[in-house]
């Protein structure tokens, strides 16, 4: 995926500037930057989920497979099933564990009742949630601790087989045990599915990136591999950042 | 400095004395308030029950399903009213839940902001109309509307159709049955609406967002996730509607035709529990006559009693559906 020239206006004010930035193929890539640079507001315009409040605007050009998804053309259904999103909070839907899953792949396929059972499996899996989730299936997801019901946000995610993964910062919500299960599973994840992940927490960032943008006021100001970003950052204030003198 | 600081504390606590004084008094208001509502409850049922007695020791339970009605043998039952006051009410419902569903949809997730307000008051407005309003309009102008258009409309296209039809038979006279039940949706619409509309605004926008980043529809998201995030207080609202339609009186009373016959046809004039009273307490005459109205009230009573137990059963077996 690629980012170009784009801008984002809630109503009159101006959220994002100018960002270009290309988004690798099974890379993870981090988006770090201090509150309000616009790190998530750029994450949002992905999936175009911003769509959802009036006022809010989005101009330039983002492609994904060959297509500009700003375009007024676009499903945003059918976007949304190939960039997939998970949230800061855990959102469980009101309904069993193995419901939260089928519910999104019933959307856009019809399985029978065996493939779905498997497919199901196949996504608890990726998740790394299925040894502890199997026996309690058609339990409510709301009953899963916080971490578990990320990792079921995950699971719902990936079961509809995804190009795009978006993490929103995904484990703000969360204990450090949950967190290192979260950032395990990110780097599993990397080999099948291109990820984006937003975070405030920098050592997170340099532990599970491939490639990392610093963001601050809604402007991109470096991007690059994370070790370059982490080690010799090219710009002063990604350097004052990243070492805590700013930010 | 350090000695006028103690004296401070000193001085608070020779009040909280007085303030732990108040906070008992406090406790004791609020639990006799509490407390008032058993006893009323409880004499209310009283009342009922030794007012109906004469006519219990006379029909015993017979009277419920007995369709005669006659002050001057002294002969009453109450299956007129009861069947009017059920039929009418699952007319109401039918068509209230349906179109209260689509207007707090409207509010919470179509209507441009600039229109929520108005429309959000005008349906609390509608709420706060009183009861013989939609009496009068219903009588005056809803009924010889009703019965020049929809009545013929309904008698040619459905009156021929098997079992159907027989609801939809006998002259339009624009009062009866199914009248009575419009005007009660009318009436129970906005209080259904506005419950439902506050219950889908409490939703968490996070929770909705996750169904859009599927893949969901703006209708996938209501019917798979809003209803079940808030079917209790969807169903509290039906259940207020449903209260609401069951003892409404002066709306029903001017459109139901109050005759105490029983008819397949929605279009014939019947009568409910609530509009019997209404009309006969007045003029009851003799204990036997009075008895039976205080024994049609116990019915209501119980009907009303029995809804709620059944919402309350539904919500726990719809929390077992869903794994709670």
């Amino acid at each position: 995926m690629s980012v170009r020239n784009l801008d984002f206006f809630y109503r009159n004010y101006q959220a994002l500037k100018n960002i270009s930035l290309d988004i690798m193929e099974n890379k993870v890539t981090a988006i770090i930057g201090p509150s309000g640079c616009g790190k998530s507001t750029l994450l949002r315009t992905f999936n175009r989920i911003y769509e959802l409040y009036p006022g809010l605007k989005a101009m330039g050009e983002i492609m994904l497979d060959g297509e500009n998804i700003l375009s007024r053309k676009q499903d945003l259904n059918l976007l949304r099933v190939k960039v997939g999103m998970v949230f800061q909070m855990p959102t469980p839907f009101p309904m069993t564990i193995f419901n939260n899953i089928a519910f999104g792949i019933k959307l856009y396929e019809s399985l029978d009742r065996q493939v779905m059972v498997e497919r199901v499996e196949w996504a608890l899996h990726k998740a790394a949630l299925w040894d502890e989730v199997k026996d309690k299936l058609h339990q409510s997801g709301t009953s899963l601790s916080g971490g578990q019901q990320q990792r079921l946000c995950i699971a719902r995610a990936i079961a509809v087989k995804p190009e795009l993964i978006l993490l929103d910062e995904p484990c703000s919500g969360l204990d450090p045990i949950s967190t290192s299960r979260i950032e395990d599973l990110i780097s599993e994840l990397q080999s099948e599915y291109t990820i984006v992940i937003v975070t405030h927490n920098m050592q997170q960032a340099a532990r599970v990136s491939e490639y990392t943008a610093y963001m601050y006021l809604g402007e991109l100001i470096e991007f690059g591999h994370t070790k370059a970003i982490f080690t010799k950052p090219e710009k002063k204030a990604t350097e004052d950042y990243i070492t805590g003198k700013f930010g | 400095m350090l000695a006028e600081g103690f004296k401070a504390e000193a001085g608070s606590r020779a009040g909280s004395a007085n303030r732990a004084w108040i906070g008992s008094l406090f406790e004791l208001i609020s639990g006799f308030s509490a407390f008032l509502v058993f006893c009323l409850l409880l004499s209310i049922i009283a009342t009922l029950v030794v007012g109906s007695y004469p006519a219990l020791k006379q029909f015993h339970l017979g009277f419920i399903s007995s369709d005669k009605w006659n002050p001057v043998t002294e002969e009453f039952g109450a299956l007129v009213p009861i069947v009017g006051t059920l039929v009418t009410s699952v007319i109401a419902m039918l068509i209230a839940i349906p179109v209260s569903f689509g207007i707090a949809l409207f509010l919470t997730e179509l209507s441009p902001v600039w229109f929520k307000r108005p429309l959000g008051t005008a349906i609390e407005l509608l709420a706060a109309i009183p009861s013989i309003i939609y009496g009068m309009w219903g009588l005056f102008v809803f009924a010889p509307v009703f019965a020049e258009t929809v009545q013929p409309w309904l008698k040619a296209h459905l009156g021929k159709v098997a079992l159907v039809g027989m609801l939809f038979q006998g002259p339009p006279m624009g009062i009866g049955v199914l009248t009575a039940g419009l005007i009660l949706a009318i009436m129970v619409i906005p209080y259904i609406a506005a419950v439902m509309r506050d219950v889908f605004d409490i939703v968490p926008p996070k929770l909705k967002e996750s169904a859009h980043a599927i893949g969901c529809t703006t209708w996938e998201v209501v019917w798979h996730i809003v209803l079940p995030y808030t079917r209790a207080g969807v169903l509290a609202g039906i259940m207020l509607g449903l209260g609401r339609a069951l003892g409404e009186t002066m709306a029903v009373t001017f459109v139901i035709g109050n005759a105490h016959n029983l008819h397949a046809s929605l279009f014939m004039p019947g009568n409910s529990i609530a509009s019997t009273l209404a009309n006969e307490f007045t003029e009851a005459v003799g204990d036997l006559y009075t008895s039976s109205l205080m024994y049609l009230g116990l019915l209501l009573f119980l009907i009303t009693f029995v809804v709620l137990a059944i919402s309350r059963l539904l919500l726990s077996r719809l929390g077992r559906h869903e794994g709670a």
